[in-house]
């Protein structure tokens, strides 16, 4: 049996260990609920969320009293969006995101186009998948409550330009709300500098666990959300819901740990990226990187392998945990929105994978992926027979192919 | 989504993978499918006199299930008649591989290709 590696790093992490072991104790001997005031068991477990939310708060400079625990990235990002519209929907009803957003922000959006009266604006993107700045700020009208831009993309891995949207804006006067699920920990984040009112934070995309996330919700001036859930008013009245001491604790741990490792970790990150990049490219032509060259985070590359269906590759590097952009894994047959939306090619969109590093990912590793991926692309483009025209000569936009 | 062990078997292993002059009056040749869609298939079948399949070679651009389907048809073709070949269902192609629904237009592209190398075959040698 050949050993499998893991490669799917956007999909989720593994937790880190020094995460578990900060966790255990909290399934264990400190079990108070963390809103019981009347006595100790309570305190400890109220102290403990207490450290966590500053640990949250410190990575993307922000104050503890603006993080709500949340479930994770898809509430935050409900609540976000949701909340704020509840709250401010009757003076204003204009939302504006990007296509290429993840579907919780989409979903959330055409809730509020179909159900709340609000217009939505989807930004398109550049072949680079960045949003273009000035569309943007044509976009924003007296009518505008918010704009929602992701930070870093799971899917192609680039990111957008925060800090520029965050002074658009507020000099126009609208919220500024990030999906940064798979930014914290990857960039460096501050609120403050980016101006940004919302923000949605993941622990499973950051070495933490599954089932917990957070909210940032800015206080100076303060931005208010109304609640999804009613009940005992916990998280500031905007979440209630007892928290889970053990997964508060283990986003504050990880967070922590990207605190003080973040820089050695991404120097590491482009180390491997570059090692598989280059070792791909070396030996095989015809293999584009979707999504911009240089503003993007080094462990997400999204690679196009030409004249060759993803799915196949995928079935030959099987040992290898990969995602497939051309989503002939799923029910849909269709290649991704997100691809689509950078102007690729379909048939370039059928031929695509996700790789993803992070932080076990070995040299050896990359190296195994390389030879693994190297032949297995030389083989199944020795079955194409677009390979064969294409090295023929034959120009294969020119023929006309019998759609199904 | 775990596939049967005759499909990975024909994705492994494709049988008949290559190509035929396609100019010679023996070959016929099927190209079908798109790449815009996420699957061509090039089918090549070289018939005798007495119109009997004695070779037949393939290239396929899509997922597992049309490498699989495809190297399957050409197995099957070989040695028989061109009618016999004609007479092949994409549902005998999905059974045999245990294809799943999703994957069944594979097996039907299989089909429209045998069935497009015959016609050339036949355009070809018009009498």
């Amino acid at each position: 049996m050949i050993k499998n590696i893991y490669f799917d790093y956007q999909a989720t992490t593994p937790v880190d260990p020094r995460v578990i072991d900060k966790m255990l104790p909290y399934f264990g001997e400190i079990y108070g609920n963390p809103h019981s005031r009347n006595h100790s068991y309570g305190w400890e477990a109220e102290e403990a969320v207490e450290i966590a939310r500053e640990n949250v708060a410190k990575i993307i400079n922000a104050n503890p009293k603006e993080i709500i625990f949340t479930s994770g990235a898809t509430e935050s990002n409900n609540l976000a969006i949701k909340g704020l519209a509840e709250f401010y929907g009757d003076k204003k009803n204009h939302v504006i995101t990007c296509v290429t957003e993840h579907k919780c922000v989409l979903e959330s959006c055409r809730f509020l186009s179909e159900k709340k009266n609000f217009d939505v604006t989807y930004l398109p993107v550049k072949a680079d998948g960045l949003i273009d700045l000035k569309e943007l700020e044509k976009a924003i009208t007296p009518k505008t409550l918010l704009v929602s831009i992701m930070g870093v993309h799971n899917e192609i891995g680039v990111i957008q330009p925060l800090k520029e949207i965050g002074e658009i804006c507020k000099e126009k006067e609208v919220f500024f709300h990030t999906d940064c699920a798979q930014a914290v920990g990857k960039i460096l984040l501050d609120v403050n500098l980016m101006n940004i009112d919302l923000m949605s934070i993941s622990g499973h995309k950051m070495y933490g666990p599954k089932g917990v996330g957070a909210l940032y919700v800015r206080r100076k001036p303060r931005v208010r959300i109304s609640a999804m859930m009613s009940g005992g008013g916990q998280e500031r009245g905007m979440r209630s819901g007892t928290l889970s001491p053990a997964l508060c604790v283990g986003l504050g741990e990880a967070c922590r740990i990207y605190s003080t490792e973040m820089d050695a970790e991404n120097k590491k990150l482009m180390k491997l990226k570059n090692l598989l990049l280059n070792g791909i490219r070396s030996q095989c032509d015809e293999i584009y990187l979707n999504g911009s060259e240089d503003q993007r985070v080094p462990g997400n590359l999204n690679l196009s392998f030409a004249y060759i269906e993803g799915e196949s590759l995928m079935m030959g590097i099987k040992n290898l945990a990969v995602s497939s952009g051309s989503a002939c894994t799923s029910a849909s047959l269709e290649p991704s929105y997100v691809l689509k939306a950078l102007g690729v090619q379909e048939e370039l969109a059928h031929t695509s994978l996700r790789i993803g590093l992070g932080r076990f990912t070995t040299e050896d590793d990359v190296n195994k992926a390389v030879d693994k991926i190297v032949s297995e692309v030389k083989r199944l483009r020795a079955l194409s027979p677009l390979w064969e025209m294409a090295q023929d000569g034959v120009d294969l936009t020119k023929i006309n192919w019998a759609a199904h | 989504m775990a596939y049967s062990k005759n499909l990975i078997d024909h994705y492994e292993n494709p049988r008949n993978v290559g190509s035929l002059d396609k100019d010679s009056n023996e070959v016929g040749t099927g190209l079908v499918g798109a790449p815009a869609c996420g699957d061509v298939m090039k089918l090549q079948i070289k018939v005798s006199d007495s119109g009997i399949i004695e070779d037949a070679k393939f290239k396929t651009f899509g997922c597992g299930s049309a490498i699989a389907s495809s190297s399957l048809i050409t197995e099957w073709v070989k040695g028989k008649s061109v009618d016999e070949a004609h007479s092949i269902k994409n549902t005998e192609i999905a059974n045999h591989l245990a294809l799943p629904p999703v994957k069944i237009h594979c097996s039907v592209l299989a089909e429209d290709a045998i069935k497009a190398a015959i016609a050339d075959y036949k355009e070809k040698n018009k009498k």
